[in-house]
């Protein structure tokens, strides 16, 4: 029954004039404090501290640098959602014991034992009935 | 007072055992009422030890109170609390059983005076804890559960010959200051470092905590790794190395976590990050970054928790926990958004929040202690932690695009457990002091001078304004449906490939070596069966029928030769 409300209901963030002030309001506060830094007397405990500007240029560099180097990883990490999940994968098959694909598998292998078994058998059968 | 006698583990194992027979409401209340009563006892408990006895030729210490104990001693509490008040909901017994062995074996191991009843608890913490993972009842928790077990209990195996080892050396068992020093120093260190999900090691953690139940993962995230933190700091404060280890913890993992798509994955990303921070003040060692580094475990044990339980309640009323596929959810579950957010800020360490409170007593030492190098990859690490904690999380999850999802906010007790969280989190914000008195050191450590207050709140909001930026150029990575490998793909895939491989072609040399055997022996076989072909010798291949008839008469002949006898 509230899905029906919600359909037709404005929620705060539906209004892109909202959006913009959230946005402003952020632009405003990093305006100031770009004036506060140099306002405010500040205890430096490192040279690097002394850089004007030291601490908003370092957040907004890092975080830049943060995300171009993350999406550089993507292009070697990523992979299917169901990498891991994939039952025809060899890491599934020693991890589920004792399931049909080890022994598929198995029977794979042993296929040509088999017949050699047999194989032998058969002769040495003939050898004794001779 | 017989109680004084009594670890505060106890409490809670006699609470699982009641919560196994137990069911509803009672079950409920008894739950909820064991932590209180534990809480209340453990506050008059005086510094000291409280239980001794001799063991072989060892003194062993079950219950050894002091500053550092105490102090995860009542985090463990309040998280147990916590996450007790946030299941309530549960009604399997499985997790509740395991969630209260869980929380006192945790009790356990920190209060454990020696070393062969820390591995008892080490170990415990594994087995109970695996059950929370098991409980999600998927091909995918279970096997993740196993590779976690596997991981933990060798971590135990690791801890108990370390202690060994260590006995041999020094002749005591005693838990205390063991630093880096000979095979039993390194092999105990080596334990912890798994447990404490050391760079390489870490994996146990980001491969299982997201496949644990919505409120099981609450639990994990409190205890496992706290645990690991609180012995490094008791055996090894001041170890150089650890603060290397440390500020390696804090920067790796925030690459992952902003590439990750299982939200809860991305916290479990952020909680090797914030351990780190942990770690690094361990490794420090002075008063203020040992302080730092407890208060910051102590902190970390709310916020984190707040986040997963604001993450549970995402998974728990949607079944989604994909970035890719949740967003616009801040529509009809304003309650959990907001206490997402506190949880976001604290975490972020935004000042009157609690981990700023913590964190900036860690990165004060670092500066102080002359590792400029180790002081920037921190300073890069909180603002990678803003970004895909505090931003990433609650912006994917109830904002974004509108994914369409309309579930409500959850059950009232999960939104009690995450208000109680969140009210925590602002007040040892505003005032630290409560949490200062606490800590094993005095400092006098004020958090809020002005510099400080401006240097972190610049530090985030540029961090804030880059996600903006990215945002709104479209540089900003999507969140897609993925995987992303980490170290586990060596013991997951290129292990199990390579022995696949190494067997195959073993199999095969082998096949081929019987067949060539047995087609020598059958053609030696045949050779001489035919050579000695009706002469009815030993080895031919078929006997003349006149033979048969003469060993038929010796039969005969020998059963009369027993009549006459008999």
């Amino acid at each position: 029954m509230d899905t029906n409300k919600t359909k037709d209901k404005q929620y705060l963030f539906d209004n892109p004039k909202n959006i913009k002030r959230v946005l402003y309001t952020l632009y405003a506060s990093c305006f100031l404090l770009v004036v506060l830094d140099f306002v405010i007397h500040r205890h430096v405990y490192h040279s690097w501290e002394n850089l004007p500007l030291f601490y908003p240029l370092y957040g907004f560099v890092g975080c830049v640098v943060l995300v171009f180097v993350a999406k550089w990883m993507r292009t070697f990490l990523m992979r299917p959602e169901d990498y891991y999940d994939n039952p025809k994968d060899d890491y599934d098959i020693p991890d589920d014991v004792d399931s049909e694909h080890t022994l598929k598998n198995a029977a794979d292998e042993n296929t040509h034992k088999g017949q050699t078994d047999q194989t032998t058998n058969t002769i040495g059968g003939h050898d004794v009935d001779a | 007072m017989w109680m004084l006698e009594l670890p505060p583990f106890t409490l809670f194992f006699i609470g699982g055992l009641i919560a196994a027979m137990t069911r509803g409401k009672l079950r409920g209340a008894i739950m909820v009422a064991i932590p209180v009563i534990s809480a209340i006892h453990l506050w008059t408990v005086p510094e000291g030890i409280h239980l001794q006895l001799t063991f072989l030729d060892y003194e062993l210490v079950p219950y050894r109170a002091d500053k550092l104990s105490l102090m995860f001693g009542y985090v463990f509490h309040i998280a147990a609390f916590i996450s007790i008040i946030y299941s309530l909901h549960v009604k399997d017994t499985v997790q509740q059983v395991a969630a209260m062995f869980y929380a006192g074996s945790a009790l356990g191991a920190v209060f454990a005076g020696d070393l062969l009843t820390l591995f008892v608890f080490w170990e415990l913490l594994a087995f109970t804890s695996v059950f929370l993972i098991w409980a999600r009842r998927t091909s995918r928790a279970y096997h993740a559960g196993m590779r976690y077990l596997i991981i933990q209990v060798l971590s135990g195996v690791i801890l108990l010959v370390g202690a060994l080892f260590y006995a041999a050396e020094t002749g005591s068992l005693a838990f205390g200051y063991i630093g880096l020093e000979g095979v039993a120093g390194w092999l105990i260190f080596i334990a912890f470092g798994i447990k404490c999900a050391f760079p390489i090691a870490h994996t146990w953690l980001t491969d299982a905590y997201p496949e644990a139940t919505p409120t099981g993962t609450v639990l994990l995230s409190a205890f496992t790794t706290k645990v690991a933190v609180y012995a490094l700091a008791r055996a090894y404060p001041g170890t150089e190395l650890l603060v290397y280890i440390g500020a390696a913890m804090t920067c790796f993992p925030i690459f992952f976590a902003v590439i990750e798509n299982d939200l809860r994955r991305v916290l479990a990303y952020s909680l090797i990050n914030q351990v780190g921070f942990m770690v690094v003040g361990i490794g420090i060692g002075t008063a203020l970054a040992l302080n730092g580094a407890i208060a910051h475990a102590f902190n970390d044990v709310i916020f984190k928790g707040l986040l997963f339980m604001s993450m549970g309640a995402v998974l728990h009323m949607t079944g989604r926990i994909n970035g890719s596929d949740l967003g616009g959810l801040y529509k009809t579950m304003p309650k959990t958004t907001i206490l997402c957010i506190v949880g976001a800020a604290s975490i972020s360490a935004f000042p009157l929040f609690s981990g700023f409170v913590s964190k900036s007593m860690v990165m004060s030492a670092a500066l102080e202690t002359g590792h400029d190098w180790v002081w920037l990859m921190l300073l890069f690490a909180s603002a990678g932690v803003f970004h895909h904690a505090g931003i990433k999380i609650p912006y994917f999850a109830f904002f974004a695009h509108d994914s369409g999802l309309r579930a409500s906010d959850p059950p009232n007790n999960m939104l009690f457990a995450m208000f109680i969280s969140a009210s925590l989190c602002i007040a040892i914000g505003i005032y630290p002091a409560a949490l200062y008195s606490l800590l094993p050191y005095d400092t006098g450590y004020n958090p809020y001078d002005a510099t400080h207050v401006l240097a972190q709140t610049q530090l985030l909001l540029f961090s804030a304004l880059a996600f903006v930026w990215l945002n709104l150029r479209g540089m900003y990575p999507p969140e897609l449906r993925s995987t992303n490998l980490d170290v586990d793909w060596i013991y997951r895939r290129a292990i199990p490939a390579a022995l696949q491989k190494v067997f195959a072609v073993i199999w095969k040399a082998d096949g081929a070596l019987r067949q060539a055997i047995r087609g020598k022996l059958s053609q030696y076989q045949s050779a001489i069966a035919n050579k000695h072909k009706g002469l009815g010798g030993l080895l031919s291949g078929s006997y003349p029928s006149g033979n048969m008839v003469l060993w038929v008469a010796v039969i005969l002949a020998s059963y009369l030769f027993m009549v006459f006898i008999g």
